[in-house]
């Protein structure tokens, strides 16, 4: 089982290779978005007399590039292929596999997030370092812990998507619910506006979602703002979302399943 | 080719005819279409509370006061939403009509092939992102520190539909580039999104090297800033010479002429597809 998981995965991670313009011209529009949120983050701890807070400048514009980096490796603005098959119907031969339909598409997920962190994860990050002064993890060690703190973020980004996707076994059209899903991780998870910079309710609720353990905690993680038991917390939080919305999508597989009828013709 | 071309009214009827039916078809899903109407408007709305929230961490951003900022907003968004409408259907030029070849049917109809997919891709639900600068436009005028005489209602309009054309002209462009590099359509975001985004903020606090290039080369400053000063009559700590308040609609054409030639070279240059 783990062995063909592990080849779907694969073949996900090659065929994401074999479109290397796009791949290339997704990185670029990372890059120049993180070069104006950069610029206005910058501007904004200047005037606040050089951290606005307790953000240096230098701690934003990290920010920036990293979050734009974050975007197609937790999938932000990325949706399954799954609600075109339920609409259609093919996805009775999906459920047919030998595989668990969940972690069919998991492995898939992961196989694409894992060359998204090659292409379009680390470009805008080094294009970044070229104009701007960014920060890096600092002790070593610290690599270790913010690479752990991806892979949950990505993990977290499908579980998400993967709930609102099913919805399309309960509604015709999906679209509506999966824009909203976007707006959501655009706000929420730290990519209009890094979330400690929110009014301070609107960042409790912003830390209390699962959105902000996509890109908001990796990139404080990467930022060295915690340390000890804290880290751990922070780290815990993102596998716990994930486990909990990985368990809400099965139960929602479960109970759809259950109620599939596939209309012949 | 030309001898074949409809005249310019018959155009414009077959663009409303289509449209017309598009909205109809729309409206037959109804629930779907107001989720979608609600969702691009929702959208627009997060983007106007992330704005206020950065621009408020800052007593006076850029030295405007808050109408001024807001105002700025509202140059920056609603000609693009309003573009977006209209002309942002060339963005699917590259999946649905280059990658797949149906672009051949496109040029075989006897009529232009712009407004043939401006008018086939047309979506109501993308009226949904007009809402909230539009509001923003109105509040900001009337809170500005300005006499709004015939003659400064006359160059917001203008500076509005310099807007709209500058950015339709920049869609324009980002399709053509697509003729050459089918799979470049999301790096032509930057052009099209990125000027949006880029032009939300007033572009004296950029780096003088984002100023040079997103704010002159590519005349994104002609849609906002320059009539946020001139119309708006926000602080100038650039300098900028009042003459520059005649340049928008010159701008405007300027982008027009070459959007038009980057579209005929992208015509001229379609190969369809092979097997």
């Amino acid at each position: 089982m783990l062995r063909l998981l592990w080849e779907v995965g694969k073949r996900s991670f090659r065929r994401a290779t074999t479109y290397r313009l796009a791949t290339a011209s997704g990185a670029f529009v990372n890059t120049v978005f993180g070069y104006i949120r950069a610029a206005v983050l910058i501007y904004v701890a200047s005037r606040s007399g050089g951290a606005v807070r307790g953000f240096t400048g230098q701690d934003l514009a990290t920010f920036a590039f990293i979050s734009q980096g974050f975007i197609a490796i937790v999938g932000a603005f990325r949706g399954l292929e799954l609600p075109e098959r339920i609409r259609s119907g093919d996805i009775e031969v999906d459920l047919y596999r030998p595989a668990d339909l969940q972690l069919w598409e998991l492995a898939n997920w992961l196989g694409d997030s894992a060359l998204q962190i090659i292409v379009r994860g680390v470009p805008p990050v080094v294009l970044g370092a070229i104009v701007f002064d960014l920060r890096w993890p600092d002790p070593a060690w610290h690599w270790l812990v913010f690479g752990l703190s991806v892979i949950a973020a990505a993990l977290v980004g499908f579980a998400v998507r993967f709930c609102s996707n099913l919805l399309a076994f309960w509604l015709v059209d999906i679209r509506g619910i999966d824009q909203m899903v976007t707006i959501a991780i655009t706000f929420f998870a730290g990519l209009s506006l890094p979330i400690n910079l929110f009014p301070e309710w609107l960042e409790q609720l912003a830390r209390a979602l699962p959105f902000a353990s996509m890109i908001q905690l990796p990139v404080e993680i990467y930022l060295g703002r915690f340390s000890g038991w804290r880290l751990v917390w922070t780290l815990a939080q993102q596998v716990l979302w994930a486990l909990a919305l990985l368990a809400a999508g099965r139960m929602m597989l479960g109970s759809a399943t259950r109620r599939l009828v596939v209309q012949g013709g | 080719m030309t001898a074949l071309r409809t005249p310019v009214a018959d155009e414009f009827r077959l663009y409303r005819r289509i449209v017309a039916a598009r909205i109809r078809s729309d409206w037959q899903y109804r629930t779907s279409f107001l989720m979608l109407l609600a969702s691009q408007s929702i959208l627009i709305v997060f983007e106007l509370v992330a704005l206020l929230i950065l621009v408020d961490l800052v007593p006076r951003f850029g030295g405007w006061d808050r109408a001024q900022v807001v105002f700025l907003y509202a140059l920056a968004t609603l000609p693009f939403s309003i573009g977006d409408l209209f002309i942002s259907e060339v963005e699917v030029l590259a999946n649905r009509y280059i990658r797949t070849g149906n672009f051949d049917t496109v040029l075989l109809r006897p009529t232009s092939a712009l407004i043939q997919i401006l008018a086939l891709e047309f979506e109501l639900r993308r009226a949904g992102k007009i809402l909230a600068p539009g509001i923003a436009l109105i509040w900001s005028a009337s809170n500005l520190d300005v006499d709004w005489t015939a003659g400064r209602l006359a160059a917001l309009a203008v500076a509005l539909i310099s807007g709209i054309a500058i950015y339709s002209g920049f869609w324009v462009v980002a399709g053509s580039i697509t003729f050459w590099a089918v799979a470049s359509r999301e790096a032509t975001n930057a052009l099209t999104y990125g000027s949006q985004f880029a032009n939300q903020y007033p572009l004296h606090i950029y780096p003088g090297w984002i100023r040079a290039v997103m704010g002159w080369a590519l005349p994104l400053a002609f849609v906002a800033y320059v009539p946020t000063i001139t119309v708006g009559g926000a602080a100038n700590p650039l300098g900028l010479p009042s003459w520059m308040a005649y340049t928008p609609p010159v701008v405007a054409v300027v982008v027009g002429l070459v959007a038009r030639w980057a579209w005929r070279r992208g015509i001229n240059h379609y190969q369809s597809t092979g097997s």
